[in-house]
């Protein structure tokens, strides 16, 4: 048994994170923060960088890689904040067309019934049509919200408003019509998700820590670096605490592929992300609450993510119902 | 990344799952907690067994990955733990077998594994707990001999041991941490009085320990005279890094009887208890899973574990409190049945984060060696 990563996983974690370093390094961040739409060149670059393709077999012009490799991959985009319907986008190569090369963005409607991306997706797969726009916590991720869909509760003092635009040419025409194969496919793919969301978590929990240390590393008070304060020394220490525990069950997860596994490796990536970011604000104290510190956009990311798929309440169950 | 077994090891599970099968039937009934000799009798003769049955080595001569095989393995069956061997096949076995001469080695390596002799750890004192390096018992050169003067404290299982390791100064000029030595003292040369102290968990599981002029044969030392601290940081790292991932293994046990009760009892029925039980799964799954990437860890690099038992520790022993207190739960009213094993190990389970490093010190370990904090004034 060698648990470890492997010489091969090593060299597409160091590849992607240059690629991503390169092409969307902080500059990039702030700028797609600002502009709020999806940057297209980008999306391709990624395609052609093989961020889509990666598990699709070599023979149908994909990567031939497995789920391990997609969680460094999507570990890898939780720490740069890489936006866009990512997941959805990877789950959809080799079915809808142009998304394995970068050139179609697809995005889905999520269980929760929130979907990402809507106004900028090529195809969109699931039941949109009547889906309105939501004033999104994450500046990086736009939301629709489809009334009456998943656990997204009404707001009874504001109804939904009115005048839905019609999303229907977007649909996915590999959409199965059965609803037992449609079935099928939303449970795979409902894991899947799963696990790639925890695996985008614990890059950013990892991110937020690696942020708070150099700042505590760096920033004195009283005459010293505050991280040779035992207060923030502790909260630096329970960050990685949280971020490796994550790790070990999102890798694992990735290689079992077992249901309640995965929903175990979701609860500890959802809690690293978010306590992480927040333990990271802390440190950064005034900064730390600024529009400029990128710490705010790691948290409300983390809240998005959070609320995918799977939620922690039902993945406590699941854990529960095998014990 | 991988978590599949080779063949070989399939084997060793195979074989060891027979054993145990065949072993455990005739295994005496447990002694009452309270009882050191008896329990000392029992967890002697079951390492015995082992060793005749060829795996008295496996805590440490193993490849790690046989190790992770035999707590599972051992665990599943219901077999019994370490128990009083704890410090000595656990801690200071490894540190004689990294350490020791060749003479050390062939001296005490055997008796721990067959289960003869037992130690313990003689390290804390009254003003030297976190702050380890601030001990004061004296150790005097007279001819061949060390004489040793002075007090320890919270020393585990003193009452049933043939052995300490025991830390003294030999240098008191010396800068604190460069003045220790590493000694395997005799429990029963003149001089030692021990003292029992009572846990709140109402055993006598540790002692305080006086030792006045005690003669310990220089050839007693491991490591070099003075270079003590480096052979401390070496016990340390299998004490935090190794020695509670079999425990793991019973922690998910425990939490599996847990479920079964609470099914039984009505509580599963409560939400929020079952959600925190299934909470729990996640947590110690994922410990397992941390603790096969340390090993795999240790693996490669060979030999003494790295800071990752830290991190380990930490996370482990505050989600073992965790999981008593949700026993207390699942019990209700029942939880003030101190009958009940489960009351007895949410009592101990309170000194997780104690033993072995506070949970405190363990935080400034992470911060300091592995995110390379500065350390405070
Ligand atoms: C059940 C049990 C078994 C044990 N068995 C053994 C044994 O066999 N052999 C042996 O040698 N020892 C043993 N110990 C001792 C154990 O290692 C010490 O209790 C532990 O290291 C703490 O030392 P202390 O008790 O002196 O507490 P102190 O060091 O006085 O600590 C008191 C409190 O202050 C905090 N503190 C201290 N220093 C710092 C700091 N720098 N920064 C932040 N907080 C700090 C601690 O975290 C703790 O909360 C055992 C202890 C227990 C509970």
């Amino acid at each position: 048994m060698d648990f470890r990563l492997t010489e091969d996983q090593r060299a597409l974690r160091r590849g992607v994170r240059e690629l991503l370093d390169r092409s969307f390094g902080r500059d990039a961040l702030r700028a797609a923060v600002e502009r709020g739409s999806l940057d297209r060149e980008l999306w391709r670059e990624l395609g052609a960088a093989g961020f889509f393709a990666l598990r699709l077999p070599e023979e149908a012009g994909g990567v031939g890689l497995g789920l391990p490799e997609a969680v460094l991959l999507f570990e890898e985009a939780g720490r740069a904040l890489l936006p866009g319907p990512l997941i959805a986008t990877h789950l959809a190569a080799g079915e809808v067309p142009g998304a394995a090369e970068g050139a179609a963005v697809v995005t889905a409607v999520d269980p929760s019934g929130f979907v990402e991306w809507l106004t900028e997706a090529d195809t969109v797969r699931g039941e949109a049509g009547s889906a309105v726009p939501v004033r999104s916590v994450d500046p990086l991720t736009p939301l629709h919200r489809v009334p009456g869909a998943g656990g997204a509760r009404p707001d009874p003092d504001r109804p939904d408003r009115a005048d839905p635009a019609d999303w229907a040419d977007r649909a996915d025409p590999a959409d199965p019509a059965d609803p037992a194969a449609r079935e099928a496919r939303e449970a795979q793919e409902a894991q899947e998700a799963s696990l790639l969301t925890a695996a985008e978590q614990l890059g950013s929990a990892a991110r937020t820590t690696e942020l708070a240390v150099a700042h505590a590393r760096t920033r004195e008070q009283f005459g010293q670096p505050i991280g040779a304060f035992q207060a923030v020394k502790h909260l630096c220490a329970q960050m990685l605490v949280r971020t490796e525990l994550a790790r070990a069950a999102v890798y694992a997860a990735a290689v079992t592929a077992d249901p309640v596994e995965i929903a175990g490796a979701r609860l500890l990536a959802d809690e690293a992300a978010t306590l992480c970011a927040r333990d990271c604000l802390q440190v950064h104290g005034g900064m730390g609450f600024t529009w400029e510190a990128d710490v705010h956009l790691h948290l409300k990311r983390a809240w998005v993510r959070a609320e995918r798929g799977l939620s922690g309440a039902a993945a406590e169950e699941l854990v529960a119902a095998r014990l | 990344m991988e978590l599949a077994y080779t063949e070989e090891e399939e084997e060793f599970r195979a074989r060891l799952r027979e054993w145990l099968a065949a072993a455990l039937p005739g295994l005496p009934p447990k002694p009452d907690p309270l009882d050191w000799p008896a329990r000392r009798a029992y967890d002697c003769g079951w390492q015995r067994r082992l060793y005749d049955a060829g795996y008295g080595h496996v805590h440490w001569d193993a490849s790690p990955t046989q190790r992770l095989i035999f707590l599972e393995e051992t665990e599943r069956a219901g077999a019994p733990y370490v128990g009083a061997n704890f410090v000595g096949l656990l801690h200071a076995g490894p540190t004689i077998a990294a350490e020791g001469t060749p003479a050390q080695r062939e001296r005490w390596l055997e008796p721990v594994l067959r289960g003869d002799e037992v130690w313990c750890q003689g390290f804390s004192e009254p003003e030297a707990g976190s702050d380890l390096a601030a001990l004061r018992t004296r150790a005097v050169r007279d001819g061949d001999a060390y004489v040793v003067t002075g007090q320890k404290i919270w020393t585990s299982h003193a009452e049933a041991a043939d052995w300490c390791e025991l830390l003294v100064r030999t240098d008191p000029d010396a800068p604190r941490h460069r003045g220790i030595s590493w000694l395997a003292m005799p429990m029963d040369a003149p001089g030692i009085t021990v003292r029992p102290l009572r846990t709140l968990a109402g055993s006598t599981e540790f002692a305080e320990m006086f030792l006045d002029e005690v003669r310990v044969p220089v050839a007693n030392r491991v490591g070099e005279e003075n270079d003590g601290w480096r052979v401390t940081m070496v016990t340390l790292s299998f004490e935090r890094g190794t020695a509670f991932v079999g425990e793991v293994v019973a922690c998910r046990r425990v939490l599996g009887e847990l479920a079964r009760t609470a099914r039984k009892n009505g509580t599963w029925d409560d939400p929020v208890l079952r959600r925190r039980l299934g909470r729990l799964g996640a947590e110690f799954q994922a410990l397992w899973r941390l603790t096969q990437w340390n090993v795999s860890e240790a693996q490669a690099s060979g030999g003494v574990p790295g800071t990752g038992g830290s991190v380990f520790k930490l996370r482990y022993s505050h989600a073992r409190q965790e999981l008593y207190d949700a026993a207390a739960a699942v019990l209700g009213p029942e939880a003030l049945d101190l009958g009940r094993e489960w009351n007895q190990d949410r009592l101990s389970s309170l000194s997780y984060t104690i033993a072995a490093g506070t949970s405190q010190i363990q935080q400034n370990i992470v911060a300091e060696r592995i995110l390379g904090l500065p350390k405070g004034r």
